[in-house]
């Protein structure tokens, strides 16, 4: 006995038999009791009959454990040829002697019934075929036509009892088929002897949208999914969809990744999303949603993550054209194959089977981005808002689980509420940017803000968001007497400022000069006073000389003259003397 | 009783009249294939008049036989010949419904 393996079981239970269907295994918290029966069931075109025979194909392939399938309605070539469509070559394990069907036809008409019987040649068939093979999985589609084929229900309800045991001792697990009727989950009520376990299998139409559902009815002695779970049938079989977590126990990453739009990252305290994390991207219609979530993805590309964008409204090649518009291109990062598009329109499916198949395909690709472009608008119209609801918060789980970072678009409509988005996601999301359209001024324009952002410093401002042929730009927005002025009303203003402050500036530039002009005429005025008094200085100075030469010249003279005098006539110099003095008088 | 795969009773009276080939299906001596044997001779021998043959498989000892002529319940008694292939399943102790069932009886209206 395998510790291992027993060890995982929940509560110490019941041994299980991994069905190797994906999603199965998850919501019956690790597959169907082994070696009991299972009873499945449904209406017609449910795909019960792919369940059994995917359990059998998986059984022998994966878990190496042969089955043999006992057929009451299709024959062996015609279960190949069903089962080949989905990918799984019956034929082949037919041959390596891993898979063996017997069809047991009954055709009524021929058969006639008189007195005692019993089933023993179905168990010998039986039997020889498990021996056949080795097989340790049986499947028995669907036994209840024995009803219709026999009259003795007693003996068949008898045999029936004893088939369900004889499977039990035999240690087989199987899967039972059977047809769903009105207020019982069988039409003979094979759930009286098969109640290990119970699966039911339903599907619905809801407008005109077909969506598959599979419950676990029943699961003695286990616990077990009990919701419905939506499930599909593709190319690779059957995929359960379970509510990928139960309680919230996702790790939260503290790394941090750009937008792609640097100015974003700025409003993001200057780092961008955290990885992982939920961003919600919401706006009427124009906004620049697919811009925001094209600039996130090249980013990606550009850090060397792979990136899966879902596109719900256009094809892949529109996107990219679009896209280099902005100056973005996407189309290296496709052939890199670090970027997958997947384009479709909405009402191609129902909801559930197109987030089935957005899971599938994010488990093969393994993305570290996952871009969802539009979340709503068409998305919504193939389920009811609850439906919708729970099968996003289905899908923000899952990646939340995988650490995928995933941005998702949502369409608000005009008239709706600008901060309340169709299916009330915002709840489920971490980052919620708002893009909006301001009227005025005979123009539209965008603008940005950061509603939320859990766990993270976030500016509060609204920018204008402008689309240039080099990406998305961040610009403030004008904050003006009359209130938020965004586009050409802000660029007139901003133009008016600028000439405003230009004009202020030639005004001190023109008293400056002024000031310059009146400081250099009046030193040219100094300098011509300074002049006239150097000159009037020079010529003074040049009057006193000559007036002193004079006086010196003339004091000589005297001198000269007294002395000439004193040696000639003494007595006449007096005479002499007072009449200059008398001459000076005059 | 003698059950073996080949061991089959041959009676023969007139050449003229076809033949008819008939296969029982048994597992084993049970209380239900012995007197499903007993019933099937008797119900020959006074309808048929010994142009009949009658094969009978023992499903313990062949069991791969039972999937050649479709057979699911036990004891099965198959009209091999004359054309078309019918069969009767049970003990054969209602000696009305096998003769029905061997078209040797036209149907009842209301059976089957």
């Amino acid at each position: 006995m395998a510790m291992a393996k027993k060890s995982k079981l929940p509560m110490g239970g019941i041994s299980k038999c991994p069905t190797g269907i994906q999603g199965l295994d998850e919501v019956t918290f690790g597959g169907l009791p082994r070696g009991r029966p299972t009873l499945v069931c449904g209406g017609a075109g449910c795909g019960k009959t792919l369940l059994g025979m995917e359990f059998l194909v998986r059984g022998a392939t994966q878990y190496n454990e042969p089955g043999v399938c006992v057929s009451f309605e299709e024959t062996g070539e015609e279960l190949a040829q069903n089962m080949r469509s989905l990918g799984f070559d019956v034929n082949a394990l037919i041959s390596q002697k891993k898979l063996a069907i017997d069809y047991v036809h009954i055709d009524r008409s021929l058969v006639e019934e008189t007195g005692e019987y019993d089933l023993e040649a179905l168990f010998v068939r039986l039997g020889q075929a498990v021996d056949s093979i080795g097989a340790k999985r049986v499947v028995l589609d669907s036994i209840e036509s024995l009803f219709a084929s026999l009259a003795n229900e007693a003996i068949l309800r008898s045999e029936l009892r004893r088939l369900f045991r004889w499977l039990k001792d035999k240690k087989l697990t199987a899967v039972v088929t059977g047809e769903r009727s009105e207020g019982r989950l069988t039409r003979h009520g094979l759930e009286e002897y098969i109640s290990d376990c119970v699966i039911l299998l339903d599907h619905r139409v809801t407008g005109t949208v077909f969506t598959r559902r599979l419950r676990v009815v029943k699961y003695r002695g286990s616990t077990h999914g009990t919701n419905d779970y939506p499930f599909l049938i593709d190319e690779d079989g059957i995929s359960v969809l379970p509510v990928t977590s139960i309680d919230l126990k996702h790790a939260a990453s503290d790394e941090r990744i750009s937008t792609g739009i640097p100015a974003l990252d700025c409003m993001l305290g200057g780092k961008g999303y955290f990885r992982g994390s939920s961003i919600l991207v919401s706006g009427t219609a124009g906004t620049g949603k697919t811009s925001v979530a094209a600039h996130f993805a090249d980013a990606a590309c550009a850090r060397g993550e792979r990136c899966i964008m879902f596109s719900f409204e256009e094809s892949a090649d529109q996107v990219t054209r679009n896209m280099r518009s902005i100056g973005i291109n996407l189309g290296r990062w496709i052939n890199k194959g670090l970027l997958q598009f997947h384009a479709v329109r909405p009402t191609t499916f129902g909801l559930e089977m197109h987030l089935a198949k957005m899971h599938k395909i994010i488990r093969n690709f393994d993305p570290s981005i996952v871009v969802v472009d539009p979340m709503t608008g068409r998305l919504v119209d193939s389920g009811t808002q609850a439906e919708t609801r729970s099968m996003l918060l289905r899908l923000i789980d899952f990646l939340k689980q995988k650490q995928i970072t995933a941005l998702m678009t949502t369409l608000t409509g005009g008239a709706a509420a600008q901060e309340q988005t169709e299916v009330n996601i915002a709840s489920l999301v971490d980052t919620w940017l708002l893009l909006r359209d301001i009227e005025s001024g005979g123009e539209r324009n965008r603008i940005l803000n950061i509603l939320k952002s859990r766990g993270a410093a976030h500016s509060n401002q609204i920018r204008e968001f402008l689309l240039t042929n080099h990406g998305v730009e961040l610009r403030n927005v004008y904050l003006g007497e009359t209130g938020l002025l965004t586009g050409s009303a802000r660029v007139a203003r901003e133009a008016k400022d600028a000439s405003q402050a230009l004009l202020a500036k030639q005004e001190i530039e023109t008293k400056q000069r002024a000031l310059d002009r009146k400081r250099k005429a009046i030193e040219a005025q100094m300098d011509v006073l300074r002049l006239e008094l150097e000159t009037q200085e020079e010529e003074s100075r040049r009057f006193i000389a000559e007036e002193q030469m004079k006086l010196k010249k003339w004091q000589q003279d005297q001198g000269e003259m007294a002395k000439s005098r004193a040696l000639n006539q003494g007595t006449r110099a007096g005479n002499a003397k007072s009449a200059r003095a008398g001459e000076d008088r005059r | 009783m003698k059950t073996s795969a080949a061991r089959a009773v041959r009676k023969r009276k007139n050449s003229k009249e076809p033949t008819w080939e008939l296969r029982l299906y048994v597992a084993g001596q049970t209380a239900k294939s012995l007197q499903a044997f007993a019933n099937l001779k008797r119900i020959c021998e006074e309808h048929l008049g010994g142009r009949y043959q009658i094969e009978v498989v023992d499903l313990m000892k062949n069991p791969e036989l039972a999937k050649g002529d479709q057979i699911f319940a036990l004891p099965t008694l198959v009209r091999k010949l004359p054309e078309p292939v019918r069969k009767i399943i049970g003990d054969l102790s209602n000696t009305e419904r096998v003769l029905v069932g061997l078209d040797l009886r036209p149907r009842a209206r209301g059976i089957s």
